[in-house]
């Protein structure tokens, strides 16, 4: 299932004032991903979830707000069991420099939604990057795919593509690996 | 016995150290009379660390004699000073009624900071001026307003998750003839909190080495963005400001206690830290952005 949260809706219900649209300070953050998180408990109906974050509604994220809500919300969904994925949609480049700094500092990525289709950003390997890359491009993947693709080794290939879906950056069904955000 | 404070005829970060250095040594509770009749110019930083040096005095409050030139007393009323200067020492002499500032060049009257919310205002409120002075005015890409704000909202929120009282920002364009022949856009945040070294020490963050001081707790703070909290993503704002300010050869000076740290651009000569400086509680943050090189 996929659900979607307008992070400006989130905001101004979270603060309950309509004045702001601005996502900065610690403590507005903390409120807002504990709110996002509520959404998400309330919601979940299965081990797999696709939530769509939407920043279209935001002006701008300082630095503390992105590492509250970006960085404590991927820290936190890494779940061995659970299956929680993650696409950051109407993101621009005022949101992108303190999003950017947070990912640094903590070693993440996440997928971005963008107009013609989803983007992975963030610390990635380079050999993670184009493994993602190839499933992007054929939609749905096998490590022996990714591997002839690439003219890389398929244990490899696999290694990166495991290590990708632990970090809810692809999904997998059964062998095949497919993008976040495809269908969202 | 009062003593009597000379407040110098141009008050900045420099000069108000001629300032802390009447202050220094007084007993907290002796009478002081700080005398700005001469003073004809303040920066958004002398007019902010004055108000913390008033409420750093507690309930010795200390006398204030306002400027004698008509201008100055104008300005400094626009900028809020007398308004919040009012609670924090005897104000002496006649001052201008409160009225609204419709200074172009004072993008941020004074405004105390103490809760998120104020944070909140701050930015919401310089989104809306900072359009023309930042990207017309200055010739900086629009897309540094965005991480002006960010900035801005970041030094505030020092006061908040640190300082453990209230403070002030300010911020204003002016003219910086004397060191950059250009205009620059400034944001000062002061207060009379703890202070860096204060703020680490409450979580044991006391370097293993001989020199800990407030020199030490700044290079921590500011440069390596050691934080009191021990969350990984914590220290990360003033990182988050030092990367936007060498993007638009910006300058970062922050004074805690008895030193001050700066992050110095190539137009600026100003020493990178300076130590043994007159105690002063809190933190004084001056962020200064330069107009565009090849206007």
């Amino acid at each position: 299932m996929t659900n979607h949260i307008d992070l400006g809706s989130v905001l101004r219900t979270t603060l309950s004032a309509n004045l702001y649209s601005n996502l900065v300070t610690r403590p507005t953050g903390r409120a807002v991903r504990t709110q996002i998180e509520t959404l998400l408990r309330d919601a979940r109906s299965s081990e797999r979830a696709l939530t769509v974050i939407d920043f279209t509604h935001v002006s701008m994220i300082d630095f503390s707000c992105a590492d509250e809500i970006i960085a404590k919300l991927l820290l936190a969904y890494v779940h061995p069991t659970l299956e929680s994925y993650f696409v950051f949609r109407g993101m621009n480049d005022g949101h992108w420099d303190a999003i950017e700094t947070v990912l640094e500092r903590h070693g993440l990525a996440l997928v971005v939604e963008r107009g013609d289709g989803v983007e992975l950003v963030g610390v990635l390997a380079d050999g993670e990057r184009r493994a993602w890359d190839c499933v992007k491009r054929r939609g749905r993947a096998v490590p022996a795919d990714v591997a002839g693709d690439l003219g890389e080794l398929e244990s490899d290939m696999g290694a990166a593509l495991d290590g990708l879906w632990r970090r809810r950056l692809i999904m997998r069904h059964g062998d095949a690996y497919m993008p976040v955000g495809e269908l969202a | 016995m009062t003593t009597v404070i000379k407040v110098p005829p141009s008050l900045d970060e420099h000069s108000f150290e001629q300032v802390l250095e009447q202050v220094a040594g007084l007993p907290e509770d002796a009478k002081m009379l700080l005398d700005a009749r001469h003073t004809k110019w303040a920066s958004p930083y002398g007019l902010a660390a004055m108000l913390t040096l008033g409420q750093s005095r507690g309930a010795a409050k200390a006398t204030f004699a306002v400027p004698d030139s008509d201008e100055t007393l104008s300005y400094w009323s626009r900028a809020n000073f007398f308004f919040y200067a009012a609670d924090c020492f005897d104000l002496k002499g006649v001052v201008p009624r409160r009225s609204p500032a419709g200074d172009a060049q004072l993008l941020l009257p004074l405004t105390p900071v103490a809760k998120s919310e104020d944070v909140h205002d701050v930015v919401g409120h310089i989104q809306e001026k900072a359009q023309q002075i930042i990207s017309t005015e200055l010739g900086i890409d629009p897309k540094a307003i965005v991480g002006f704000a960010m900035t801005l909202s970041e030094v505030c929120q020092n006061i908040i998750e640190h300082a453990g009282c209230g403070g002030w920002v300010m911020v204003q364009t002016y003219d910086y003839r004397k060191r950059l022949g250009k205009r620059v856009v400034v944001i000062a945040v002061c207060d009379a909190g703890v202070g860096f070294r204060g703020s680490l020490d409450t979580a044991g963050h006391r370097a293993p080495t001989d020199r800990w001081d407030d020199a030490a707790a700044l290079e921590a703070s500011v440069m390596r963005g050691v934080s009191r909290f021990r969350e990984a993503g914590r220290g990360q704002g003033l990182a988050g400001v030092r990367k936007y300010l060498a993007r638009w050869s910006g300058k970062l000076s922050v004074r805690s206690g008895t030193a001050r740290i700066a992050i110095v651009p190539d137009w600026d000569d100003d020493p990178p830290l300076l130590e043994n400086l007159p105690h002063f509680p809190g933190a004084q943050i001056q962020v200064t952005i330069p107009e565009k090189a090849d206007r």
